[in-house]
């Protein structure tokens, strides 16, 4: 095979893909302002994305929130600025490390879930059968999971965010000898309302792209068990990858001087 | 009565349909017969409007299909497919009454409720199914359930997508003898689209082969046996030899 023709037929399929999933973000938009809704629906993936991710993203938050006064103790202590541990374990929190690792754990499990749902749904026609049932599948399956997503992972977020500070602050007066009282006035001089709300936008943008790219490679998938998986894993891979370039255009647009 | 004109599709450099002409008259039973492969649920998908043909035109009536509003359209129609295609999230119930609680024939619950259950013992389920979810039941149940979803809204044309694929002889026999008395009952139009036998024979009207993309022969079920077309008596004495490939 010619390498250069496998290199530009492999370009091709990265950008019609690119074309496809913007098209269809757009329609999944276009379908969400127009009726019908489906309210049922809706309120069944708020539990399903949100309240049931919520025990995976505060453990996520906890930890990372714990390990992360470890090491900003650490690299303080070499230039004698160990007291800047609550205000950055709370600022790196809020702004950056709680919407992007529940983003990522949320794309994970809600993805790739969705992704699998829909995917065996078209293998066995389902999706079909709803067409010809009166119901477009756009408006039943992808609307309902994405406002869900896009509206829930703000809130996730945000008790995301209250859990890691805790991890940090918890850490801190357990293991770093912070006084209690110290750290929590600490946390709540430094941090701004920007530092937060900056980060619950990021959350609902990465909800979107979560329940997006589940849909999207649900609906797309191939024939038969090995589909369904192929469908699945590009999910949440390129949910995953999605989330972080998304995360840094965002960080640029937000906090760039 | 639905006619289709010319009807091609191909997906990427496989041509499935090459050109189908096809009428089905008005509370007739159509069967269209064909190996695998051979296009038969496309034709079907291209008439519900699920798979757009490349060229030719679909009259349902005289009006054109792609003109025709997609939601009155689609209401007229009732389908059962291969695999049932049942909702694995909703109950027995709200998969045959999925019509009835949204959109424009939406009815009170309570109502479609009723009508399901109705549905159920029409298809020969009794009442305690409906509130069973569809991993719950066996093979012919799923079968009779989405049948039951098909007639649901009674609509005047109703489509079988290989009605008993996978089913044992006798349950076959069942589905077969349900099609039919449900069919003749509702005077609804019907395709059913089959490569056994014993269903063609207790289902059609009239039968059309369908292969290599085209209508190779129509007629009466009654004239089937003496087509003439060394096609369809291949095809349906199932024989290995002939002008039909074994291989495809």
């Amino acid at each position: 095979m010619n390498p250069l023709a496998a290199l530009g037929r492999g370009t091709l399929d990265i950008l019609a893909t690119i074309g496809q999933i913007a098209l269809y973000a757009f329609e999944t938009v276009s379908h969400l302002l127009r009726p019908p809704f489906y309210p049922r629906e809706f309120l069944h993936q708020l539990v399903a994305i949100g309240w049931l991710s919520l025990p995976v993203v505060g453990l996520t938050t906890l930890f990372t929130g714990g390990a992360l006064a470890l090491q900003i103790y650490a690299g303080g202590a070499r230039f004698n600025a160990e007291t800047v541990v609550p205000s950055i374990v709370a600022i790196g929190i809020a702004r950056e490390l709680g919407p992007v690792l529940a983003g990522l754990m949320v794309a994970g499990r809600v993805a790739a879930s969705i992704a699998a749902e829909i995917g065996t749904m078209k293998v066995t026609e389902q999706i079909d059968a709803l067409t010809t049932l009166s119901t477009n599948p756009m408006k039943y399956l992808t609307v309902p999971r994405v406002l869900a997503a896009t509206l829930t992972m703000p809130l996730l977020v945000g008790i995301g965010d209250a859990i890691g500070i805790m991890g940090g602050y918890l850490v801190g007066i357990w293991r770093l000898d912070f006084n209690a009282a110290n750290y929590m006035t600490n946390t709540v001089q430094f941090l701004e309302t920007w530092d937060v709300v900056s980060g619950l936008i990021k959350a609902a943008m990465f909800g979107f792209i979560v329940a997006t790219m589940g849909c999207f490679h649900g609906m797309n998938s191939g024939r038969g068990a090995q589909g369904v998986g192929r469908a699945t894993t590009q999910a949440v891979v390129s949910a995953s990858i999605l989330i972080l370039a998304a995360n840094y255009v965002l960080t640029e647009v937000f906090f760039a001087a | 009565m639905i006619e289709m004109k010319n009807v091609s599709k191909a997906f990427g450099p496989k041509q499935v349909l090459r050109g189908i002409d096809l009428t089905v008259g008005t509370g007739e039973s159509m069967v269209i017969i064909g190996g695998s492969g051979t296009g038969k649920s496309v034709t079907i998908k291209c008439i519900l409007g699920i798979i757009r043909p490349d060229s030719g035109q679909i009259l349902l009536d005289g009006k054109d299909v792609t003109k025709e509003d997609r939601d009155a359209f689609l209401a007229r129609f009732g389908m059962l497919f291969q695999g049932g295609a049942l909702f694995d999230s909703l109950p027995v119930w709200q998969n045959v009454a999925f019509r009835l609680l949204r959109g424009s024939l939406k009815k009170p619950k309570p109502e479609a409720r009723e009508i399901a259950i109705e549905k159920l013992r029409r298809v020969g389920l009794a009442p305690d199914v409906a509130d069973l979810f569809p991993a719950e039941l066996s093979g012919g149940m799923q079968k009779r359930v989405g049948l039951a979803r098909a007639i649901a809204a009674e609509p005047g044309i109703i489509f079988f997508d290989e009605p008993t694929t996978g089913l044992d002889p006798i349950m076959a026999g069942v589905i077969n003898d349900l099609i039919r008395e449900i069919v003749t009952e509702m005077g609804a139009t019907a395709v059913t689209i089959t490569h056994d036998m014993s269903s063609v024979r207790a289902i059609a009207d009239h039968v059309a082969m369908l292969h290599a993309g085209k209508i190779r022969w129509t007629g009466p079920v009654s004239e089937m046996d003496n087509s003439g077309d060394p096609y369809v008596d291949q095809f349906i004495h199932g024989r290995a030899e002939g002008p039909i490939e074994a291989v495809r």
